[in-house]
């Protein structure tokens, strides 16, 4: 008799544990407010990344067309895969003084893993992470890139 | 003149005459077969591929997602989309297997399907065929399906699709036995197997209404017991796609591996359609007896309307049983059956058999 | 040359036969191979394969200083990232004897058990979904979403975070980050009941999951088995409680603690560690106190010369890391003793005998993550 009592218990708390699982599937069903997905290629336009987002690296330039890189290489030393590579040449300043400048600061966004001790060691704070997250390309070469750009000088007071 | 959506035998009986009146009986026959046939592939092609949509959407929904939402509005052509990918898609061989089981095994789960659909009124006098002993047909023909499972596990030479096709056979063994004997509590209520007269008896109040307590069990019982049937979760032991990856059709590409996919959902649809037609009244409208202004305005709506409707709200609960519960295992599924479901169910006709008698129903 | 020993084939009894699980099974959890023999569905016996997505990371880590050790340890066990991290970084700062502030004591100890709150719901999600139940994988990572915006937001990062540095953090954390925090915890205590209705009570997962593969406590001390899966067997192992470290001492928490062993008790203990989780953080949130984010360091540092142990208490359960140095700015050697790898090892042990069903539902419940077996 008292398994005959279990057997109907058993039968009872199954299907009641059964009916709780569904009412949570179905209280959900019922509440397409609660969608959580993002339309992405409809909110680019009002897609906001965090401020600190580590999309890429790049190298901020100011309205004249200046940078701070001083091309020490110390974003190259510190980086673990040797993503940053800097081409730096001497020039002479207008005052007579020989002065090294970045001819090219390289950065290969393939081989980059986002650890950021490039920003972080860099002692000019020339670098920065921009925004940018859609880095799909057909052509790898396009995954080179030179951070400073044409023409571009090192800003005054930043020097060594 | 649009009076033929209420009884669609107005529709059907002047292209029977017009048939019978310009060609001879043979001829007009087998065009009567063919128009019937193709109906039926079209019909069978639109409702698949607006279940496979239906179901994607219904559990998108509940997992908090938007489920399709590219190819047109809503995402209502991302099946058709699907479909002619599958198409287009080369069919692999697999070397070492059984060529012709191989190529047979996704035509016969397909054809049990549209076997079984035939048996089913859809709306008065949209019935392709009235058998007398309809629900035993329907019964006999669903169960041709796991042949088909059985012979593509076999026949692919993949130790996951034999695990997947034995499963299968071995749950649709056990669980055969649970529909037809809640088939049968309905049966002895209604005192017919022939699918037009069960619906005529409901007309003035569903099976499941006028059989008490015994009716609503045998109809819960259905409702695991076909889903069993159909190889759906929580009982999609046969696919099982954390164990066995797809189980019996995990050889199978392109429009072989779409046979499939379609017969799923069509079983589904078949085993909603028998629920809805034995437990809740087919294309029968709600009616409630003594109130004539209700009943008058339920019988507005169109039969068909109320078929689909109640046969919606069947899958409906099927995909909600999907979504929700995790998967058995083979020996719980074969416990649950022998111990708990065909217990139940014997006792379940015993106690309808003696309302019956009794004269306790409605 | 040296032979190379092939271990004889054993020859299969009758009727058994082998079945490839992996490297691409869906249930594997990434790029593992399990061969298993099996009778009908009963497995008889198993063995793991690994080293599909060997990088050879212990090897990399000879040629890095160790401030870039750390992005590769972000890649052992990618869920639990930040906790690896905090590893090395422990272990530098002994090194050399730095006293890291105590504000970033109690910000690596919150981000640490936010860390392993979504490595458990990432596993919880997993769980449901090996064993049939496809909804819960998208709850699980819908709320384990909120936590990588907390990271992100701070961190800069989603899944690969490389924010502690030798002597305290990358960045200091986001203004917001206490009240995103917050917001969290108010949002998940809600949640975590929908996870417990949905599955935990479900009566297919009990049947599932009860009295399946049993460890009991010697197996699980003599196999190594930490983490919530060696405590669910009753082997006392949380480090976070014997070797407290960063501010776990100041925290009041409880060692989640079974007797059982069997998959159901694995995915409480997990279950429960979640709301232990929750309840350090909450005593922490409060009370960061003020100060810098990091300690002053050299430019270049150099460990000196001698051995080095370190251990954390990680999502699955303990990292060491065993480092050499020979006082350079790269370590001689280093070592790391991953939990996944002792815990795989005891799947073929628990797996035993139960069905093939089953097999996946002992896997899900130990939690691996491939990477961090291989390294």
């Amino acid at each position: 008799m008292n398994n005959f009592f279990k057997y109907f218990a058993e039968i009872y708390t199954g299907v009641k544990s059964l009916l709780i699982g569904m009412g949570v599937t179905g209280k959900y069903f019922f509440s397409p407010g609660q969608i959580v997905t993002q339309q992405y290629p409809e909110n680019r336009k009002t897609l906001k990344m965090y401020d600190r987002f580590k999309g890429e690296v790049i190298m901020p330039h100011d309205a004249n067309n200046q940078h701070r890189c001083t091309g020490c290489g110390i974003c190259e030393n510190n980086c673990p895969n040797g993503s940053i590579e800097i081409i730096s040449m001497r020039i002479e300043t207008p005052e007579g003084k020989k002065q090294r400048i970045i001819d090219k600061h390289i950065y290969h966004l393939s081989m980059c893993t986002f650890c950021s001790l490039c920003v972080k060691t860099c002692p000019s704070n020339a670098l920065a992470f921009g925004q940018e997250f859609e880095h799909a390309v057909f052509d790898r070469a396009k995954l080179t890139k030179i951070l400073n750009q044409p023409g571009s000088t090192i800003l005054k007071g930043i020097e060594e | 003149m649009a009076s033929f959506i209420y009884d669609f035998s107005l529709l059907t009986k002047p292209i029977h005459e017009a048939l019978y009146h310009w060609l001879p009986p043979v001829w007009a026959l087998i065009a009567e077969m063919t128009l019937i046939g193709l109906i039926f592939l079209l019909f069978y092609a639109v409702v698949g591929l607006f279940l496979v949509y239906a179901e994607r959407k219904v559990c998108a929904f509940m997992q908090n997602r938007v489920g399709p939402n590219r190819v047109g509005p809503y995402g209502i052509f991302q099946t058709i989309a699907d479909f002619i990918k599958l198409l287009m898609k080369e069919l692999i061989m697999i070397k070492n297997s059984d060529k012709l089981l191989f190529n047979i095994a996704p035509f016969i789960v397909i054809i049990a399907s549209f076997m079984a659909i035939a048996a089913i009124p859809f709306a008065k006098g949209l019935h392709a065929i009235d058998f007398d002993i309809g629900i035993l047909y329907v019964i006999a023909v669903s169960s041709l399906g796991v042949v088909g499972v059985l012979l593509a596990g076999w026949s692919s030479n993949n130790k996951y699709s034999l695990i997947g096709a034995m499963r299968s056979g071995a749950q649709i063994v056990s669980y055969e036995l649970s529909v037809g004997l809640s088939l049968i509590t309905i049966v002895i209520l209604a005192g017919t197997m022939q699918f037009s007269a069960i619906v005529e008896g409901q007309a003035n109040g569903w099976f499941i209404f006028k059989g008490h307590i015994p009716a609503f069990i045998a109809f819960v019982l259905f409702l695991i017991s076909s889903t069993a049937e159909t190889n759906r979760g929580p009982f999609d032991l046969a696919e099982a796609e954390s164990e066995l990856t797809a189980g019996y059709h995990t050889e199978y590409s392109g429009i072989k591996f779409a046979f499939f996919f379609l017969a799923e959902y069509m079983n589904m649809f078949i085993v909603a359609s028998i629920a809805a037609t034995v437990f809740l009244g087919g294309w029968m409208p709600f009616h409630v007896s003594s109130w004539t202004g209700f009943n008058n305005i339920m019988d507005y709506i169109p039969p068909f309307v109320w078929y689909f409707g109640k046969t919606a709200f069947v899958i409906f609960l099927m995909m909600w049983f999907k979504w929700t519960f995790p998967r058995l295992r083979i020996d719980q599924l074969l416990t649950l059956e022998w111990k708990y479901l065909l217990p139940i169910n014997l006792v379940n006709i015993l106690v309808m058999a003696f309302i019956v008698l009794m004269g306790w129903h409605f | 040359m040296k032979e190379v020993i092939h271990t004889p084939v054993k020859a299969l009894e009758e009727e058994e036969y082998h079945i490839n699980m992996g490297p691409q099974h869906p249930s594997t959890h990434g790029v593992l191979r399990l061969v298993v023999s099996l009778q009908g569905e009963i497995v008889k016996s198993l063995k793991p394969h690994c080293g599909y997505i060997h990088r050879g990371i212990e090897k990399m880590c000879e040629k890095d200083t160790y401030p870039q050790i750390i992005h590769l340890t972000d890649r052992m066990d990618y869920l639990s990232a930040h906790i690896n991290n905090h590893g090395v970084c422990l272990l530098v700062e002994d090194a050399l004897q730095i006293e890291v502030p105590e504000r970033v004591k109690y910000i690596r100890t919150i981000i640490d058990e936010l860390t392993r709150i979504q490595s458990h719901q990432l596993w919880w999600a997993c769980f449901g979904m090996d064993l049939g139940g496809l909804t819960c994988f998208f709850y699980g990572l819908r709320d384990r979403e909120k936590i990588l915006d907390i990271f992100e937001e701070s961190c800069g990062s989603r899944l690969l975070h490389s924010y502690y540095t030798p002597g305290g953090l990358m960045w200091d954390i986001h203004p917001n980050f206490q009240k995103s925090v917050k917001d969290f915890i108010k949002y998940f205590r809600k949640k975590i009941k929908d996870y417990d209705r949905l599955l935990s009570g479900n009566i297919i997962f009990m049947e599932r999951t009860k009295n399946v593969g049993h460890l009991s406590k010697e197996d699980a001390i003599s196999y190594g088995i930490t983490g919530p899966s060696g405590r669910a067997s009753g082997f006392s192992c949380d480090i976070r409680k014997h070797h407290p470290y960063g501010v776990y001492d100041k925290a009041d928490f409880r060692e989640i603690l079974f007797t059982e062993g069997d998959t159901y008790h694995r995915y409480i203990a997990r279950m429960d560690e979640m709301h232990e989780s929750m309840k350090i953080i909450e005593q922490l949130i409060d009370n960061i106190p003020a100060g810098d984010f990091s300690a002053k360091m050299k430019a270049v540092i150099k460990l000196p010369a001698g051995e080095y142990y370190q251990r954390v208490e990680t999502a699955r359960g303990e990292m060491g890391i065993y480092c050499i140095s020979d006082g350079n700015k790269t370590p001689y050697r280093i070592k790391f003793r991953s939990p996944n790898f002792s815990n795989l090892g005891v799947l073929d042990h628990l797996s035993r005998g139960f069905k093939i069903a089953d097999l996946v539902a002992i896997g899900a419940s130990l939690d691996f993550v491939i990477p961090d077996i291989d390294r």
